[in-house]
């Protein structure tokens, strides 16, 4: 079958924070943009794994890509949360000293914050800090307070960016994973993905844990991804009063240690450890690793019970060697292809500042710009019925009785607002895509609930059979089949296999 | 908004909630309405097609279904009114009730008392720390149990369970049954959490493999399961290293225990039992606000349907006579479990209760053990004691103490003093032992 073919000014390859921000901010301009992502769904790599945090930008070596664009992030986000409709809360942020010794480095840390440009940073007392976070561990000393640390959902912002990119003209392929890059005289032409051919002026690498495979098709090899593993335990929202904003202990040499903060959803996170790993799909939490989330949390927050926490789950760092830095700019030898790789910690923050300086290489590059009058830079938050009033609510289930269906009993979330979200400009056709879009099955039971009754929603409005809805795209299907399928496969192999389990001891200690 | 006065308001249309409207109502409250969130009155029963409900109470053996059907009727006869997908957001410290549905929309319902019934929830993946990769495919009991028997599909084809609670060994019984092969039932304690007669028709008349002392320690595949790595657990539950292996599976079912469902009841302002994970209640099944009842799982985890029911009428009758203003005063005396003892609900008892009617205590032993007396004791008096020739922590022990045994003459003991059950060896000496252990 012929493949079809797509003319475009730019292929962003990657719907992560990164490449949906990218493509948002290109959408501005009269230009052709494609977005490209091999999962079923924008947000399902580093962005939906992460500890949520827009860092005020003390952290970074002055003069770095992560120093300068971390700061410009932090001072984006509140106009492009409001605009895109995606929680955030400028709540500050705590780095938290348990002896002199760390007490003394908060003076370094801010001083460093000054030299990046971070505004208000203060070293404030242990009465202070207790009075801040009543529930922080009584031994602490004093705290590095950044008035312009917050938090945020990355995976909203990720959908939200990718939803305004697509009402601004933006195509969007998701299970679009890119098999080739097509490179003559030094330029990228074409990228390839299964049955789409897109040719392209110019191509945008923001494929995460994946940038350096996705760099290594024009030929070059000039950094190599190894992800860093986070372990993080999600707390039930009963506990989400311990503390009111990110608490980070005073930074440890390969990441910013683990940090106790609530989710602008009320509940109460708590990661990452930091673990290298050979493998880009090992996603695994360990008992070992979990076991030092737990006591890194619990030097922060004593009072943390074990027994809320709701879920586990590890996210892949994007960290590229050699160089400690973002990887932003054009490739060695290849003008046109731009990467915006290496993207860890404070990845989530600088994003909006990411897209703005990659806006500027491909200009620099020879992409023209002529704004777009047309732009529309607002999306509207979707209706969530648990954030309204109960007028509001009422009016809603006028309006439409599937407003006054609960489908998840933990976040009281109603079928409209499932429908909703899968008849968006981006699709949603996962378990996990309707969670990050509603929360369903986000809540202390886990889908244990919601699950089935998810399914048939998706399998009615989308006609999706049932066997065929996975978890998060791909193979991941929820189901097997129908009953009694799988005893008509084995009529065969019926005899055989009754004398094996015959065979078997019955019960084994 | 619209608003609704009744009697009593019953959240939850399980076994636990039919059984205390239809009894509240024949007690004579006036307008009981009951509630349930999903489209059918019967609760979790719905999807239990197996038998063996309702043996000790209606001598029958009957499926989840027509267990729930017969109260189901009974309810309906004497005159329960029933809202169905409805649920309810929150209970206001004042008894408040705010729910929702599709054709009232939001409501406010004003009881002169509640019921809690709303069961409990299964303890799932995050609650017990499974490390590992998150493919599809990890499934609690329960859910799977409803995909296979109310929707008719398949969760997997090659099935481990972890947990020998009741609904795991159902379930691996049922899919069995369904065609797919479970590889093994893993249960971390060196005995099983489920009922001894679910280990016999379940596991052991299928030929499957029940491993004891042995846990899940890794979950492999990316985008569904493709094993999971098993291991011995030590005395103190850990995994031993070098005792792991690798079973080659599609799903992974977890049947890891219920956790009682008591947001509503915080909302209501009830103090809660650490140990049950319910809230404290009086042998009226009275929470510690003043008209607000519970029954059922959502106060403790049940064994048998039968003694849900039997809570149920407990709970149906105090908010009954509640709501006429019959309630007992006076003194009362708080329950606490002795020797061998988990935990015993009610924890409350109303001394006049004691001098008038029997009253029944439920409890779960903390080990295994065989020939033992279970004893209430006052002060250093047994009051009362049972023979039992087994107890095992998987199923529940019921004690009724006669009326009359507790006489009022308890209360020149002063507050402090404690009905204490506890298990004592029968062979053993009977001297007393000075106070049981708390």
């Amino acid at each position: 079958m012929q493949p079809r073919r797509i003319a475009a000014d730019v292929v962003v390859i990657g719907a992560g924070v990164v490449g949906t921000g990218i493509a948002r901010e290109l959408s501005r301009y009269d230009v052709r943009v494609v977005l490209v992502e091999k999962q079923a769904d924008v947000a399902f790599g580093t962005t939906k794994a992460n500890t949520a945090l827009v860092h005020a930008g003390y952290d970074a070596e002055p003069g770095t890509w992560k120093a300068r664009l971390n700061v410009r992030g932090n001072a984006l986000y509140p106009k492009t949360c409001a605009d895109l409709g995606v929680a955030y809360k400028n709540c500050g942020s705590l780095v938290v000293a348990a002896t002199e010794n760390e007490a003394g480095y908060l003076h370094e840390l801010k001083e460093r914050g000054e030299r990046n440009g971070v505004p208000g940073l203060e070293v404030i007392p242990r009465e202070q800090v207790i009075e801040l976070e009543p529930h922080v561990n009584p031994g602490v000393v004093a705290a590095l307070w950044a008035p312009t640390g917050g938090i945020t959902s990355p995976w909203e912002l990720a959908i939200a960016y990718a939803e305004n990119a697509v009402a601004n003209g933006v195509e969007l392929l998701l299970s679009a994973p890119v098999t080739g890059i097509g490179v003559r005289r030094g330029r990228a032409f074409s990228v390839r993905c299964p049955g789409v051919v897109m040719d392209a002026r110019f191509v945008v690498n923001a494929a995460g844990i994946w940038a350096d495979d996705i760099e290594r098709m024009v030929g070059r090899d000039d950094f190599e991804i190894t992800p860093r593993r986070g372990e993080y335990y999600l707390f039930d929202k009963r506990v989400g009063h311990l503390v009111s904003r990110p608490l980070f202990p005073v930074p440890a040499e390969l990441s910013k240690g683990i940090v106790v903060t609530p989710t602008v959803d009320g509940n109460l996170i708590a990661g990452p450890n930091a673990l290298l790993v050979g493998d880009k799909g090992d996603l695994s939490t360990t008992a070992v690793g979990l076991a030092e989330v737990l006591e890194g949390a619990r030097r922060l927050v004593p009072g943390l019970p074990i027994r809320e926490s709701i879920t586990n789950f590890a996210g892949l760092r994007a960290v590229a060697a050699p160089i400690g830095d973002f990887i932003i700019g054009p490739s060695p030898g290849v003008p046109n292809f731009i990467n915006a790789a290496g993207i860890q910690s404070p990845g989530l923050t600088a994003a909006p500042a990411i897209a703005e300086a990659v806006r500027d290489i491909l200009a620099d590059a020879g992409l023209a710009l002529a704004e777009k009058p047309d732009f529309n830079s607002v999306r509207k938050r979707p209706t969530r019925f648990s954030e309204l009033g109960p007028e509001e609510q009422s009016a809603l289930i006028e309006s439409d009785p599937l407003w006054g269906h609960i489908i998840c009993r933990c976040e009281t979330v109603p079928e409209a607002e499932i429908i909703e979200a899968l008849h968006r400009p981006v699709s949603c056709t996962t378990l996990d895509g309707v969670k990050f879009r509603t929360r369903a099955g986000a809540g202390r039971c886990q889908g244990g609930f919601c699950g089935p009754r998810v399914v048939a929603i998706i399998h009615r409005e989308l006609g999706i059979s049932p066997e065929k809805v996975t978890k998060k795209g791909g193979a991941s299907f929820i189901l097997s089949g129908r009953t009694k399928d799988p005893l008509l496969e084995r009529a065969d192999e019926c005899v055989d296999e009754r004398e094996e389990v015959g065979g078997r001891a019955h019960c084994r200690v | 908004m619209r608003i609704a006065e009744c009697d009593i308001a019953v959240i939850g249309a399980g076994p636990a909630g039919l059984a205390a409207a239809a009894r509240a109502k024949q007690c004579g409250a006036c307008r009981v309405i009951l509630m349930d969130r999903d489209r059918e009155l019967g609760g979790i029963l719905n999807q239990c097609i197996h038998n063996g409900f309702g043996l000790q109470l209606l001598s029958q053996e009957l499926t989840g279904p027509e267990y729930a059907e017969h109260f189901i009727n009974e309810a309906r006869d004497a005159g329960v009114e029933t809202m169905l997908d409805t649920m309810v957001l929150s209970v206001a410290p004042g008894g408040r009730i705010t729910a929702v549905n599709r054709s009232g929309g939001l409501m406010r319902i004003s009881a002169k008392a509640i019921i809690l019934a709303m069961g409990a929830r299964e303890r799932n993946r995050g609650a017990v720390t499974i490390p590992g990769m998150r493919p599809a495919g990890v499934f609690t009991a329960g859910a799977a149990q409803r995909f296979v028997n109310m929707e008719g599909y398949m969760p997997g084809k090659r099935i481990v369970v972890l947990g020998s609670g009741d609904i795991g060994l159902i379930m691996a019984r049922r899919l069995t049954w369904e065609g797919a092969r479970v590889e093994a039932v893993l249960e971390i304690l060196p005995f099983p959490s489920g009922l001894t007669r679910n280990i016999v028709q379940c596991l052991n008349d299928q030929g499957i493999p029940l491993y004891l002392g042995h846990t899940v320690v890794d979950v492999h595949g990316e985008e569904r399961v493709s094993g999971v790595t098993v291991a011995r657990v030590d005395d103190s539950l850990k995994p031993i290293p070098g005792t792991e292996w690798d079973i080659e599976c599609d799903t992974l079912l977890l049947s890891v225990g219920l956790i009682p469902e008591n947001e509503l009841t915080r909302d209501a302002g009830g103090e809660l039992d650490p140990v049950t994970g319910g809230p404290v209640v009086t042998d009226e099944m009275e929470t510690s606000v003043p008209g607000v009842f519970a029954c059922g799982n959502v106060v403790h985890i049940h064994d048998l349907v039968d003694n849900v029911t039997r809570e149920a009428w407990t709970a149906g009758e105090g908010a009954a006579r509640f709501v006429a203003g019959r309630q007992p005063a006076g003194l009362t005396i708080r329950t606490r479990a002795g020797d061998g003892i988990r935990y015993v609900v009610p924890h409350i008892l109303h001394l006049d209760n004691l001098a008038a009617r029997d009253v029944r205590l439920f409890m779960r032993a903390t080990r295994p053990d065989e020939r033992v007396q279970v004893e209430a004791v006052v002060g250093d008096q047994v009051v009362f004691s049972k023979f039992e020739r087994v107890v095992r922590p998987a199923e529940m022990i019921a004690l009724t103490i006669p009326r009359g045994k507790v006489s009022s003459g308890v209360a020149a003991f002063g507050s402090e003093t404690r009905l204490i059950v506890r298990v004592r060896p029968r062979d053993c000496d009977a001297g007393p032992k000075g106070g049981a252990k708390a």
